[in-house]
């Protein structure tokens, strides 16, 4: 995987009633886009926990796409609205961790914009391998340890602020 | 975490003939699976030609009964296409259908990328991913809930008649909302229907009239749905009545006021311009309801505040300027919206002269004109009123299969321009020219019709019209309009002169479509039309449970295609009632009371106003006959104390995880 040019893995986080349908409509449609993105389905664009992108971020991602619906257009009236306040407040975390903001994006995609959603993951795509790889979580081997210098499996070292450690 | 109690996955990867087989290495999937992922509780991974076929569907049972799997990820097509079918194969066998995953590794990979190798990766990626989802899925219970067995139809036109009509008659309610003040639409402008020339208003008015006497329906013209809530069986409709300064109680339709009303006004809706009515009006002869509506705009007493004389000639005493607009809910358990099409604006392409020349028509005041019952008696003549045309032509697709205006073709605009080519003929004895892309007349009849408008003599001429002009370049153009175009049969520009043009012009979206498609928590598709929830499979049902479309708000279509959507979505809403009860989709919200702080910040978030406060306890609660599901207040929540079903944080984690293949054993991570 370190053969240039970098490829980036991009985790997309899709609205099971507008975007993961534009990515159905896609593939229906036989639309070719970017094999870096790998999808998550949510209800809703409002059930994106921030935690979810550091997540990804943190275990390997190099860029995080949310989508959902268009303004207005919401299936639960207005809560892609949300999702824009908390996408607008991750962006200035970001940047406080020391992490490009441009690596998280929100796109809005409507059930029928196959190939707008196919445009957006193309351009993210590029805008990311220009942002290089992001290392964050991962040494240069890719190998996971702990403080000691010692291999850990990855549960047990990057567990998010949200999840109950387990003893 | 180890602690957790080791479930028994079974992957099932499907080749679907080869339309995931012919991008991605399918057995390479399965047994990278089986090798990969066995430390997470992968004991059996296969891989079959149809996983969806009851073959496949049995291998799958048959390993849950034999192997004991607890989990179950289907590596396969879209959730929303077979989700349903493997969760009802799990449950036949035994387990808990919502432990059962799909990868979508066909409308995501296989369809979507072009590189075998990638393609493969991205589709082990897609299936770490459902297998780390799925440990964490919880077995869960559908909630039934009641179907209200009242129907909320809105759209008056064949389509809406239809679908009213046919659950009414199967002893059902129906509410029938239309915009304007009578039902019909525009089927009842029209003279005559192709191919069969049956009059329009003899085929539809009987219609009409059953639908305005049936105990069954509940008929609320020049009326519109302003707020909808609740979900599919519980829908809670708001309409405004709008105030028609008519008692309907009292009412007869007699028609005097009508004629007692000094006041003229070209008729835009019905008349499509070409003809009057007065301030107080019935739109048409045959109208359903028969009662006429006063027009505020155009009223004198409204406007002067003096006149009255429909007030002074009602024998009833039925005028009442002091009605008011009127809000009314309605509580239904299914919504047809048959809210039908917009005329192409003719004025768009300018170089067709619409509005400029007087005698170029659009197809409807075409039809108003051969109307018998329309502003001419049937007349066929110029805009002058007297003329009658000796030589017409007709231009196709004005509108449609174009680049600048609407892509698609509208479908109708070929056999209506036959009919036209026909009636002008029939009736005038005119010249007529018809000016086509392509013929399209595909369905029971039509060609026959095409070729017998061929023999009475119609003109035919294979191109797009470049312009109509009115400047004459010789003695036997002046004073008629020449129609420019490119005979592409001959290779050659041709100048026609005629008398009359007719623009054939296309369907539209309704103007407002959108905004109705947000109300009632659909979508439309790029060219504006409402989306149903598949192409060929599903075209009357929408995204939404509960939410059917028929007619042309789905689409162009002729008055046939309309009838049977109209009949179509009225089955679908039939079973729907018959099925007394409705499954939902448990995916729910609700507060752990041991972790609310009682912060209350959920509170605000629900547009349902599921969430409330106890100030008792200090907590707040989920109400789940109210949340939708949305997931939001859980993402909110900083206590973590609200959980999601179906979606939980676990879930999406999990699948986070797994996507990045941190999931897999140390060693093979870090190849």
């Amino acid at each position: 995987m370190n053969s240039d040019p970098f490829e980036p893995t991009i985790i997309g986080f899709t609205c099971n009633w507008c975007s993961y349908r534009a990515a159905d409509l896609a593939g229906t449609a036989r639309m070719k886009y970017a094999p870096n993105v790998r999808l998550i389905r949510l209800m809703c664009s409002g059930r994106l926990d921030p935690t979810f992108v550091l997540r990804a971020l943190s275990n390997g991602a190099d860029g995080v796409m949310i989508t959902g619906c268009h303004p207005g257009e919401c299936h639960y009236i207005e809560q892609n609205y949300k999702a824009l306040r908390r996408y607008l407040l991750l962006k200035r975390v970001l940047q406080g961790l020391g992490i490009e903001p441009a690596r998280v994006k929100l796109v809005w995609a409507s059930a029928a914009e196959g190939a707008k959603f196919v445009a957006e993951i193309n351009a993210f795509v590029e805008e990311i391998r220009k942002l290089g790889p992001l290392s964050w979580g991962k040494d240069e081997g890719g190998k996971l340890k702990d403080e000691e210098g010692n291999e850990r499996s990855s549960f047990t070292t990057y567990s998010s602020p949200f999840e109950e450690v387990p003893a | 975490m180890t602690e957790k109690k080791q479930e028994r996955v079974g992957v099932y990867v499907c080749h679907c003939g080869t339309n995931i087989a012919g991008m991605v290495d399918v057995e390479e999937l399965a047994k990278w699976s089986a090798e990969k992922l066995g430390h997470q509780g992968v004991v059996i991974a296969r891989d079959y030609k149809f996983m969806c076929s009851s073959l496949g569907q049995e291998l799958i049972e048959k390993d849950i009964r034999e192997l004991g799997l607890t989990r179950v990820v289907v590596a396969a097509c879209s959730p929303h296409l077979h989700e349903k079918t493997f969760r009802t194969a799990a449950q036949k066998a035994g387990l808990n259908p919502y432990l059962v995953e799909l990868a979508s590794i066909r409308e995501q990979v296989s369809w979507v990328h072009t590189d075998r190798v990638v393609a493969t990766e991205k589709a082990k990626a897609v299936v770490a991913g459902a297998v780390s989802r799925v440990i964490e899925n919880e077995p869960l219970e559908e909630i039934k809930v009641p179907i209200n067995p009242n129907t909320l139809i809105v759209g008056g036109g064949i389509a809406g008649i239809q679908a009213a009509l046919e659950i009414a008659n199967a002893g059902f309610h129906v509410y029938l909302v239309e915009r304007e003040p009578s039902i019909g639409g525009h089927m009842a402008q029209f003279d005559k229907t192709f191919p069969t020339l049956d009059c329009a208003a003899c085929i539809l008015t009987p219609r009409m009239v059953e639908v305005g006497t049936h105990p069954n329906i509940t008929l609320l013209t020049w009326s519109e749905v302003v707020n909808v809530s609740g979900y599919v069986g519980n829908f809670n409709v708001t309409i405004k009545k709008k105030a028609r300064f008519i008692n309907e109680e009292l009412c007869t339709g007699c028609g005097v006021c009508e004629e007692k009303c000094p006041k003229k006004v070209i008729d835009e809706v019905f008349e499509a311009g070409i003809g009057y009515r007065k301030a107080v009006y019935i739109p048409f002869a045959q109208a359903v309801p028969k009662f006429p509506v006063i027009d505020k705009e155009n009223c004198t007493y409204f406007i002067k505040g003096t006149c009255k004389a429909c007030e002074k000639f009602c024998p009833t005493g039925a005028i009442d300027f002091k009605q008011e607009d009127q809000l009314i809910n309605i509580e239904v358990g299914n919504i047809i919206l048959a809210t039908g099409y917009d005329l192409f604006d003719a004025r768009r392409v300018s170089n067709y002269g619409y509005g400029r020349f007087p005698n170029v028509f659009t197809s409807l005041e075409f039809e108003r004109l051969s109307n018998a019952a329309g502003p001419t008696n049937g007349n066929i003549v110029l805009r002058d009123g007297k003329t009658v045309p000796k030589s017409v032509g007709i231009i196709h697709c004005v509108g449609s299969r174009d680049r600048n205006f609407n892509n698609y073709c509208s479908v109708i605009c070929c056999m209506q321009s036959l009919k036209f080519a026909h009636l002008v003929h029939e009736r005038t004895g005119a010249t007529v020219y018809n000016f086509y892309i392509d013929m399209r007349t595909a369905s029971k009849a039509y060609d026959e019709f095409y070729q017998r408008v061929l023999e009475e003599g119609t003109l035919f001429v294979r191109g797009k019209v470049a312009e109509v002009t009115d400047v004459a370049r010789d003695e036997h153009e002046k004073g008629k309009l020449i129609i420019q175009v490119e005979d592409t049969l001959i290779g050659k520009q041709r100048r026609i002169p005629v008398d009359m043009v007719i623009l054939s012009v296309g369907l539209q979206p309704r103007h407002d479509a959108k905004e109705v498609g947000r109300l009632f928590g659909i979508s439309c598709s790029t060219d504006g039309w409402f989306t149903e929830k598949h192409p060929k499979l599903d075209p009357v049902a929408t995204m939404t449970e509960g939410i059917f479309i028929a007619g042309c708000a789905q689409g162009p279509k002729d008055i046939p295609s309309s009838v049977a959507q109209g009949a179509a979505a009225a089955a679908r809403v039939l079973d729907k009632i018959l099925q007394k009860e409705v499954a939902l989709e448990p995916i729910k919200a609700s507060v752990d009371q041991k972790k609310c702080s009682g912060c209350r910040i959920c509170n605000g978030l629900c547009p349902f106003n599921a969430i409330s406060y106890i100030a008792d306890d200090n907590i707040s609660y989920i109400n789940p006959a109210l949340c939708q599901g949305c997931g939001t207040c859980v993402a909110a929540c900083p206590s973590g104390a609200i959980s999601g079903t179906g979606f939980s944080d676990a879930q999406i984690l999990a699948q986070i995880d797994g996507l990045l293949l941190r999931t897999l054993e140390v060693e093979q991570a870090t190849a």
